[in-house]
């Protein structure tokens, strides 16, 4: 049997560990092997996700759309922190978000509700949004250039780690009510982010969370995080922000 | 379950450069998935038998190399092995270092049968 893609075996998939060279297998050009022609692709399995993401990175640099992937958990306050800030943001920015849940316009109702245009994705059974999905929405938006544009991913703190947008800054939000070691739980997603809101600090005092510990956490995963701790019901912590989102760019 | 979504992409992959190459079926997926890269191999062992359905792939034998992690320190440049995503440098305790391996994604190769070579002989 061949070792490294196990021809001959009768189960579809081997595993291996850790990473066992092999030669008819790491050989640039195209060859033949046991009858069979081998093609190095060497690709990432995302290529055509990235690819579409890059697409929609060029399409809102011309646009001078500012765009910003909101990824958490479901229920850290991702609709409510967008219900707070986008009316701070008024007179300042013009405003877009892009709301996606598995099902329902509840949140895409919500937003509306601020004057921010807004569009929902429903990815049906889908955990996470991909490119193309945003790509679609974007088309929906009527917006002015430059603007603001909120993607609210599905409440997953898995699988939209993965999928690349196209925005400018992915912002991981965590609530204090989840646990302040959930950064060395769901490492990926605090890999991914460059921006870490810690929601909810209101509750401090009725939980058992340590903001300290919570940010050494997310740091060891990834040493680039800027932190905003805030309150998005009680506006505690928001002009900080609110402050970044305005900078210029 | 965004295994799902890998696995579709990789056989998507797979098929694109198999009808490229002209193949009539493919033999073999090579994959390598990072150790820390953010996908369960279960599942994705799962997601791919699922999603060989009535492809160029469907009797092909995947193989999935997981790819162990490796860091370099930026302080002290050390290179060392990293099992997930927190640790610390083991030389000089930093928080601050580069990945060099782990959250690998790739397809890396395909073997293939051919029409000319499937027309002529029978392979084993």
């Amino acid at each position: 049997m061949c070792d490294t893609c196990g021809c001959g075996d009768t189960n579809h998939v081997t595993i291996r560990k850790p990473i066992q060279e092999h030669d008819h297998h790491s050989d640039p050009t195209d060859q033949q092997e046991h009858g069979h022609t081998t093609i190095n692709l060497e690709q990432d399995i995302l290529s055509e996700n990235n690819r579409l993401a890059e697409r929609n990175r060029g399409y809102f640099e011309a646009k001078e759309w500012f765009v910003i992937n909101l990824v958490s958990s479901p229920g850290s306050g991702k609709t409510t922190l967008l219900e707070q800030t986008i009316p701070l943001l008024q007179g300042t920015l013009s405003v877009g978000v892009i709301e996606g849940d598995q099902q329902t316009m509840r949140d895409a109702a919500r937003i509306e509700q601020t004057g921010a245009a807004v569009v929902q994705i429903n990815t049906g059974t889908g955990c996470h949004l991909d490119a193309q999905m945003v790509r679609n929405a974007v088309n929906e938006l009527d917006l002015q250039s430059p603007s603001l544009v909120f993607i609210e991913n599905v409440g997953n703190l898995i699988c939209p780690a993965l999928f690349d947008l196209g925005e400018a800054h992915k912002v991981v939000i965590i609530s204090v009510t989840e646990g302040d070691d959930k950064p060395y739980k769901y490492p990926t997603m605090f890999a991914a982010a460059d921006i870490c809101i810690i929601n909810k600090t209101d509750l401090c005092p009725h939980v058992d969370f340590d903001l300290e510990k919570c940010m050494e956490a997310a740091r060891s995963v990834n040493h680039h995080l800027k932190f905003f701790p805030l309150s998005a019901k009680t506006g505690e912590g928001l002009e900080d922000w609110l402050e970044w989102l305005k900078m210029p760019r | 379950m965004h295994e799902m979504s890998i696995a579709q992409n990789i056989i998507n992959l797979a098929e694109n450069a198999a009808r490229e190459a002209q193949a009539q079926s493919i033999h073999c997926i090579d994959i390598q998935i990072g150790e820390f890269a953010g996908v369960m191999i279960e599942a994705l062992e799962f997601a791919l038998q699922v999603a060989v359905r009535h492809t160029l792939a469907e009797q092909a034998q995947l193989s999935i190399h997981i790819v162990p992690g490796q860091a370099v320190c930026e302080d002290c440049g050390l290179e060392f092995p990293l099992s997930q995503r927190w640790a610390l440098c083991p030389h000089c305790e930093s928080m601050r270092y580069t990945i060099l391996a782990g959250d690998e994604l790739k397809i890396k190769s395909i073997q293939v049968d051919t029409l000319s070579e499937s027309e002529g002989v029978q392979h084993v």
